[in-house]
């Protein structure tokens, strides 16, 4: 049964008149046959012998391209003469006989229209419209199931709130710790260089406490939230969509945005502002001993400076931003979970969507923060 | 392809299997032998093991004890590219199908001819083609994606797929669970066809009581871990055992009974 001992099916027209076929007919000896069928001619009016005594196997791949064969051979004869096969075995007849009964003509294949780039660009604007509506009904219904919630607190579910804050926030510790911590060493390495020249070692501080605490805490955290929780929130709702849980749910009167939203928004809402206090802390450090190793500015001097440099507002600047990430992350999260179709391919595209449309609107919302707080002057 | 051809040859054979997970044993020291071209039932409750006997034949989980041999291979320290043959030579349509959701139902039944023959891309749609109308889908069901299909459809694109490299030996989970008196019976028929003529051996595992007495030419029934009855339905319907009469006791065991007697024993009415 090995592909090697398959001896390749052959087609040998020894005369004009007669075809000797040999071989194994199987899927697997086939490979060769196409282009010595399409080379037989035939000549019209005289009557023709297809010898098949010499077939080996006969598959229903096989029979399928005899059947055609023979199909061919016999319009081709126009008026003329008939096509006879002899010799077939039995049980290769009746394998034949079968393929020739169910030759039911393959309907029209689906007409593939080609499209010009306008009709392409128009329809994939209509798609990201269709889906910016779709994604503000979303967060008018989770507003709604919001508002509803508060109204009757006791329709709160807070075993999946404090699931979600467990594995969203505390389990996300170490991971947002390590990178935050990271950061500090680069950015107080980076300006290290720099302000020495000026014999400005001791600003360390300021440059470390500013862009730690009032821009990079919070987006590094709310970046790796986004790539780790949110993503789980639409794979996980995806699925559940997929494999018709979210359904049940309905059918069971549970409101899935009740029982797999909220708990998550307001996880996350909790959870991101003290994971940015968590990072700002590990960040700061970071720099403290890239600041003693590079430029000798002592932790005591360090800290003397940071109080100094970094107001409160600078601080509450960073942490206001969290629960807007948070909101951003959850929602979008959840968002590309329900709108998961069909099969598993569909819980990966919508998967990556989340994380990819949750980091762009987290930036965005950054930059905005930026271009407001300087208009406050904060 | 007659079922009083000489001693048939044995096809599939599974001496002393034992499996366990954990603490919990689902088999000890199972013996079956399936025969060449014979529809072959496997039933049994819930949790008796079906699914895991059906899952170490086809080389998706191993014995604890015991062989298996399938089509004269010993599937124990089997060598790669002998599996690999193996594979070849039998086709299995799972209980939900199993049916590639990114590949439309055409490309799904060509799958196996593309990855596993050189045969040209328009041969192999029209064999994908003429595959599915074996299995009764109209042409156009082709271009669809599987989550577009009804469970009978995609029960059927599944079988369309196992059927793809002409296997010698098919396995069926559960053919008709989930699907419509018609489209079950409509199982029933096409299961004896292939049988009739392609000369498969089938082996299923199956609840449905139509199926077995229209279908099975022998059934072997699995309880506490070992293979209580084996036999016809007619000659199980004899033995008086708590695992093997549940399947004839009751409203729908005693109807299914009822009306295969009305027509021919099934192991006779075969070529009628």
């Amino acid at each position: 049964m090995d592909l090697q001992l398959v001896t390749p099916a052959t087609i040998t027209q020894s005369t004009p008149a007669k075809l000797l076929l040999a071989g194994a007919w199987t899927t697997r000896g086939l490979d060769a046959i196409g282009p010595q069928i399409a080379a037989l001619g035939r000549a019209p009016g005289s009557a023709m012998v297809v010898d098949s005594a010499r077939i080996e196997a006969l598959d229903t791949a096989g029979a399928w391209v005899l059947q055609k064969l023979l199909q061919r051979l016999r319009g081709e004869g126009e008026a003329g003469g008939d096509v006879q096969l002899l010799d077939l075995r039995p049980e290769f007849a009746r394998l034949l006989e079968v393929v020739g009964q169910a030759t039911v003509l393959p309907a029209a294949p689906a007409a593939r229209r080609s499209t010009s780039k306008l009709e392409d660009l128009g329809r994939s604007t209509v798609a990201v419209l269709e889906q910016a509506l779709a994604l503000l009904g979303f967060v008018g219904e989770v507003a709604l199931a919001l508002a509803g919630c508060v109204a009757h607190p006791a329709r709160c579910r807070w075993r999946p709130l404090l699931y979600n804050l467990r594995s969203a926030g505390f389990d996300a510790l170490p991971i947002v710790g390590l990178l935050s911590f990271l950061l500090g060493i680069v950015i107080a390495y980076q300006g290290a260089g720099q302000l020495r020249q000026y014999g400005a070692n001791i600003f360390v501080a300021d440059l470390v406490g500013l862009s730690m605490l009032r821009e990079f805490a919070p987006l590094i955290t709310a970046i790796i939230i986004a790539g780790r929780s949110g993503s789980a929130y639409a794979a996980q709702i995806g699925t559940m969509s997929v494999t018709e849980e979210i359904d049940a749910l309905r059918t069971l009167g549970i409101a899935p945005l009740e029982l797999l939203v909220l708990p998550k928004i307001f996880a996350l809402a909790v959870a991101l502002p003290l994971l940015t206090v968590f990072s700002d802390v590990l960040g700061v450090f970071g720099g403290m001993l890239m600041a003693r190793a590079q430029l000798g500015v002592s932790f005591g001097e360090f800290i003397d400076r940071f109080v100094k440099a970094v107001s409160v507002t600078s601080y509450l600047v960073g942490i206001c931003k969290a629960p807007v990430f948070a909101m951003i992350i959850a929602v979008i999260g959840c968002f590309q979970g329900f709108r998961t179709r069909g099969g598993a391919d569909s819980v990966g595209r919508q998967t990556t969507r989340s994380v990819v449309q949750s980091t762009f609107l987290v930036i965005l919302a950054d930059a905005l923060f930026s271009v407001a707080f300087s208009a406050l002057d904060l | 392809m007659q079922s009083a051809t000489p001693p048939a040859e044995v096809v599939i054979e599974l001496r002393k299997v034992s499996t366990r997970f954990g603490d919990h044993v689902v088999h000890t020291e199972v013996d079956l032998q399936v025969r060449r071209a014979e529809v072959f039932a496997l039933i049994g409750g819930s949790g008796s093991g079906k699914s895991t006997l059906l899952r170490e034949m086809i080389l998706l989980q191993r014995p604890n004890a015991g062989t298996i041999r399938v089509l004269g291979v010993d599937l124990q320290d089997i060598a790669d590219d002998q599996a690999l043959a193996l594979r070849r030579r039998w086709g299995v349509m799972f209980q939900h199908g199993g049916l590639f959701g990114s590949l439309t139902v055409k490309e799904n039944v060509g799958l196996p001819l593309r990855e596993h023959t050189r045969l040209d891309d328009s041969l192999i749609d029209e064999i994908a083609d003429w595959k599915l109308a074996i299995t009764g889908l109209k042409p156009e069901v082709g271009a669809q994606y599987p989550a577009e299909l009804s469970g009978g459809m995609m029960k059927r694109a599944s079988l369309a797929r196992a059927l793809a490299l002409d296997p010698e030996l098919l396995f069926l989970d559960e053919p008709t669970a989930g699907l419509d008196p018609a489209s079950a019976g409509g199982v029933d028929e096409l299961v004896r066809k292939l049988r009739d003529t392609f000369g498969l051996t089938i082996v299923m595992i199956t609840h449905d009581l139509d199926l077995l007495w229209q279908v099975a030419d022998r059934v072997a029934v699995l309880g506490a871990g070992k293979v209580q009855g084996i036999g016809s339905m007619s000659e199980l319907s004899q033995i008086d055992h708590p695992a093997i009469s549940m399947f004839f006791a009751g409203p729908r065991g005693r109807a299914a009974q009822a009306q295969a007697g009305q027509q021919t024993a099934p192991a006779a009415g075969r070529k009628s």
